[in-house]
């Protein structure tokens, strides 16, 4: 056989190969053009909904944070342009405002339920994931209605044009979305399905899973980016800690130490619902999402999620955490030959106190703390480095902020000082390495003091 | 000039009587706007730890005060004499930008005596009108203790005071100030916790027999949550309180106690970078139509406004009615006109102690107004004047606000300036060094006004303010009286060796030492047209639509530090714009 021949058959067969892969690629695709989703497109509400129904709407759009994404820092709200950065480059919100041109004024019910539940545009492609609709999808016909209703009359049109998306081609194509949400996006559960005894269990199952979409920080995503457990009922993996924007987000399950074991139902609440309890503080992501949404959720929804998230058994089994008063003593008594003794008690000391107590509800309590506590330390390092701010709530005007010490502390300082933190009062957190506060100091950026969000210069 | 929308009510000057006014007037449902010509500020970012306690950066070159370069005041002991400029901050520190004085005070919350509001009345009652110099131009304020009462109540629960009442609704209570008016409920919180220093002075002064409490403040003793929701941080005495912010959230000022529910407020705004150079009258001269103001861009601005609240600091009220011809400026010369009159100051006396090695004073333990405690047989008038021959009168205090190294870092006396000796001296009293002091009552004369001055102009080229003062006998007897008290007190507690700074016979007012920065009068609240600018309700006699706030309407000075009063007053003007005024716009107080 000639080597021409052999050079002619092995191209013949590339050929082929490459014909048979184009063709998948085509089947593939058209398979997206046929299979356009569930829900009807066509679908439409009669008449104009009602004052109530418009305010229910702006209630439940509130638990589903939809502010959050789609306004942009100074921007109009609900006008969208906010980026958000994903694997394969920056996505930008879009506007959600009842503008007709550049807005969803257009869209019928149907094509608003499509993108709500299903992930589905209005023009039959695949929303990227970062909107929540895996986690929508349970979200019931009644509620849909309402945010419709609120996002049609009760929000004011804003003329913004949507801003495309920075990813190069190929992975700008949309159409093999179509396979990620087949794949891995639930189908809407059908109307009526039974709910489990304790009404208060189910709602809070219904606001946690599905508007409240808690699973996307705080549910571990896979290589392919779905979370790992949509629900309760598929596995202890739910909520069991993720991370989020180089934030390492902790688990809101029961575990003793890291999780939420320690906390009370009503400091769960006190949190949802001002940012502070007598024992803790959110900061990172979290700050944002009080601000935004849980600040304005009812006692009774609140109670709802924290009853629910109570009722979430452990992944890790793990011993409470109980208060040792060898480092208060210590402290006391001058002594602080531990590493990261000396730096605790010049930096933290003054608010969180040489018993690691601090003081309910302005400065955290270290000891015992679930964030202190859980195995990655990431967040505690972030929160050192950048310094945080407390949203307010109701009858929570006031914002406590922590100053940034990145200026201030070496990455040994920061690493050592968190050592001490995580490893007195009987927290059992462990040691931190230089090494990630580092790297960490290299992917966020530089320390601000905080601003309230009524300071003027914010704006 | 841009003609802005008109509002309701504008305040110039946002400080604490600004904040207070603001929140009481939006609560009406009002259109409030405030002028402040300084920028914003707050704990964060403003005031972060550990910037904060930079005492070069604030204590000495002021970050927190008015640029004396751009406008100041200008000061001489005489009429006649010529005024010199106050170039640099030495006896008193003016406050700029929000919140103004109240972020940088130690947090000294007291009340007057009732005797203190009808100060004339009281002392010609008890001593005979004779008693007083003939040159002394003290009067009532026209409202009385009783009637303030709920309103200095009011402003020590928004402050969050740290205090021990000494007089509940009638009944005397162990360890706290039997001098004092009847409260009709105590303090929001207990007292900060002692330091040393002022626990060997109040045992030294039991033992005189007198009854010694801690110094009400506010400067949180613990977490509080205020009326308004707004919760202040705890205290953690670290001595960084006068011309600081507080990087802890526990010293009251309008950031921690009002701001952020009234910031939030739909119907209050606030510009800053809003200079306000005059209130503008209609044609009769007899109602404001609002205020001109230069911006950040240096752009002249009409504000159109129905209520004006003047509520910038002190000096500031004077000047600012001068400039726009409210009421008739004071003449020294005739005793008449009530703009500029009556201007105060306070006197001060102060002992420092060293002590031995075995005594821990640790002066870096401080808390402003915390952890100090008060001797107050001595002032007002809580004793028999009729033998000593002058009027007013000061408390004793025992302890220190703070042991910053370089202002608050006392050597012995004899100690050489500067060079080794200092530094070892310095070394050796710093740990084992602290402080016995007197507050004394100023009087109002009638040759100490306020004028503006013929000379000296702003940056704006505005004429400055100027300041016409001295001491008169009545003081130096006062503080000589008092010190005395406070030196028997020292003498009891047994130091190594003390100092004293006292101002004698034959002293001169001395712009360059710092003694408090209790500057009061000029805009004077009283009982008649003729004596007073303002009637009891701090409203003008003369334009019934402004209303004058702060130390500037006391009509004369009085022992203990200014703030309670100012905010109780503030208070109760806002009740009756409130109840009366915004009902049927006009003078409350007829003539």
């Amino acid at each position: 056989m000639s080597t021409g021949a052999k050079r002619s058959r092995r191209g013949r067969s590339l050929l082929g190969a490459l014909f048979v892969l184009i063709a998948l690629v085509l089947l593939a695709w058209l398979a997206t053009l046929l299979f356009r989703g569930g829900g009807d497109a066509a679908a439409t509400l009669p008449g104009t909904p009602s004052d109530a129904q418009v305010k229910q709407g702006e209630y439940l759009a509130r638990a589903g944070d939809c502010f959050a994404c789609h306004t942009a820092p100074g921007g109009k709200p609900f006008a969208g342009g906010l980026p958000l950065a994903s694997p394969i480059g920056t996505i930008y919100s879009s506007n959600i405002t009842p503008d007709p041109r550049t807005g969803i004024g257009d869209y019928s019910y149907g094509e608003f339920e499509r993108a709500l539940r299903r992930g589905i545009s209005r023009d039959g492609h695949t929303l990227y994931p970062a909107m929540p609709y895996p986690s929508y999808a349970r979200v019931s016909d009644q509620d849909v209605q309402a945010l419709y209703a609120y996002f049609m009359h009760g929000v004011a049109p804003v003329q913004q044009a949507d801003r495309s998306a920075d990813i190069p081609w190929p992975l700008s194509l949309r159409w093999p979305l179509a396979y990620w949400r087949w794949l891995f996006a639930p189908g809407v559960p059908p109307a009526g399905a039974a709910p489990p005894q304790d009404p208060v269990l189910a709602r809070g199952a219904y606001l946690v899973e599905g508007l409240g979409h808690c699973g996307a920080c705080h549910t571990p995503r896979a290589l392919t980016l779905q979370e790992k457990a949509l629900s309760d009922h598929d596995g202890k993996i739910y909520l069991s800690g993720g991370s989020s924007d180089q934030w390492v987000v902790p688990s809101l399950r029961g575990e003793l130490a890291s999780g939420l074991g320690s906390v009370s139902e009503a400091e769960l609440v006190a949190l949802l619902k001002t940012g502070r309890s007598e024992r803790g503080a959110v900061f990172g992501g979290m700050a944002d999402v009080i601000q935004h949404s849980t600040q304005y959720l009812n006692d009774d929804d609140l109670t709802a999620i924290a009853h629910y998230l109570k009722s979430l058994a452990p992944l890790r089994q793990e011993a409470a955490v109980s208060y040792d008063l060898a480092t208060h003593k210590a402290l006391r008594d001058g002594d602080v030959a531990a590493t990261g003794a000396q730096l605790y008690v010049d930096n933290c000391a003054t608010c969180h106190r040489t018993d690691g107590q601090g003081y309910g509800q302005v400065y955290p309590a270290l000891a015992g703390n679930p964030m202190v506590n859980g195995r990655d330390p990431g967040s505690l390092i972030r929160l050192v480095l950048q310094g945080g701010t407390m949203p307010s709530g109701p009858g929570a005007p006031m914002q406590f902020s922590m100053p940034p010490f990145d200026a201030r502390l070496s990455d040994r300082q920061v690493a050592d000082l968190l050592g001490f933190v995580r490893s007195s009062w009987g927290n059992r957190g462990g040691a931190v390495g230089a090494e990630q506060v580092r790297e960490l100091r290299g992917k966020v950026t530089a320390g601000k003091a905080g601003m309230t969000a009524y300071d003027p210069r914010s704006r | 000039m841009t003609r802005m929308k008109p509002v309701d009510a504008v305040i110039v000057g946002f400080g604490w009587t600004g904040a207070i006014m603001g929140m009481e007037l939006t609560e009406t449902g009002l259109d409030v706007l405030a002028l402040e010509r300084g920028s914003y500020q707050d704990t964060s970012p403003d005031w972060v730890y550990p910037n904060i306690a930079d005492e070069l950066a604030y204590g000495i070159r002021g970050k927190l005060f008015q640029s004396l370069a751009r406008e100041t005041v200008t000061v001489r002991h005489a009429v006649g004499e010529a005024a010199v400029p106050y170039r640099q901050y030495g006896s008193f520190l003016l406050g700029t930008n929000v919140g103004g004085a109240g972020t940088h005070w130690n947090g000294q919350h007291y009340r007057p005596s009732p005797e203190d509001l009808e100060f004339r009345s009281h002392i010609a009652k008890r001593y005979g009108e004779k008693f007083m110099p003939a040159d002394m131009q003290i009067q009532d304020y026209g409202v009385s203790y009783d009637e303030l009462e709920p309103f200095l109540d009011q402003f020590e629960y928004v402050c969050g005071t740290s205090g021990r009442a000494g007089n509940l609704d009638g009944k005397l209570m162990d360890g706290g100030n039997p001098f004092e008016g009847v409260r009709k409920r105590g303090y929001p919180n207990p007292p900060v916790a002692d330091t040393h220093s002022a626990r060997l002075f109040a045992d030294a002064a039991k033992a005189l027999g007198h009854k010694p409490f801690p110094q009400p403040a506010s400067n949180a003793s613990r977490p509080y949550t205020n009326p308004y929701g707004v919760r202040l941080g705890p205290c953690n005495l670290c001595g960084y309180c006068e011309r600081f912010g507080c990087f802890m959230y526990s010293k009251a000022s309008p950031q921690t106690t009002i701001l952020p529910v009234l910031m939030r407020r739909k119907n209050f705004s606030l510009r800053t970078g809003s200079h306000v150079t005059r209130i503008n009258l209609d044609s009769t001269g007899k109602r404001a139509t609002g205020v001109t103001y230069i911006d950040a861009q240096g752009q002249q601005v009409e504000q159109p406004a129905a209520l004006v609240i003047v509520a910038a600091f002190q000096m500031h009220n004077v000047r600012l009615m001068l400039l726009s011809g409210i009421g008739k400026p004071y003449d020294p010369a005739t005793g008449t006109g009530v703009i500029g009159k009556n201007y105060a100051y306070q006197m001060m006396s102060s002992i420092g102690l060293f002590f031995d090695k075995d005594t821990a004073i640790n002066p870096f333990i401080g808390a402003g107004a915390g952890g100090s405690q008060i001797v107050d047989d001595f002032n007002s008038d809580h004793f028999d004047h009729g033998p000593h021959g002058f009027i007013g009168g000061g408390y004793i205090i025992g302890g220190q606000t703070g042991g910053r190294p370089i202002q608050q870092l006392a050597v012995p006396p004899g100690t050489p300036a500067w060079g080794a000796a200092w530094k070892r001296a310095a070394k050796d009293s710093y740990l084992h060094t602290t402080f016995v002091g007197t507050h004394g009552s100023v009087m109002a004369y009638r040759d100490r006004y306020l004028d503006l001055d013929p000379t000296y102009k702003d940056a704006f080229g505005q004429p400055l303010l100027r300041i016409t003062f001295d001491w008169h006998d009545n003081e130096y007897k006062m503080t000589r009286f008092v010190t005395d008290r406070a030196l028997a007190i020292v003498e009891q507690m047994k130091p190594r060796q003390h100092s004293l700074t006292i101002r004698k016979p034959g002293d001169h007012y001395d712009i360059r030492q710092y003694q408090t920065t209790h500057t009061t009068g000029g805009v004077i609240m009283g009982t008649s047209p003729d004596t007073s600018a303002l009637n009891r309700f701090q409203q003008s006699w003369d334009v019934h639509n402004v209303f004058v706030t702060g130390a500037s309407a006391f009509p004369q000075n009085l022992g203990y530090n200014p703030t309670g009063l100012i905010g109780g007053l503030t208070y109760w003007s806002a009740r009756a714009i409130r109840d009366t005024y915004l009902k049927n716009p006009g003078p409350m107080v007829q003539t």
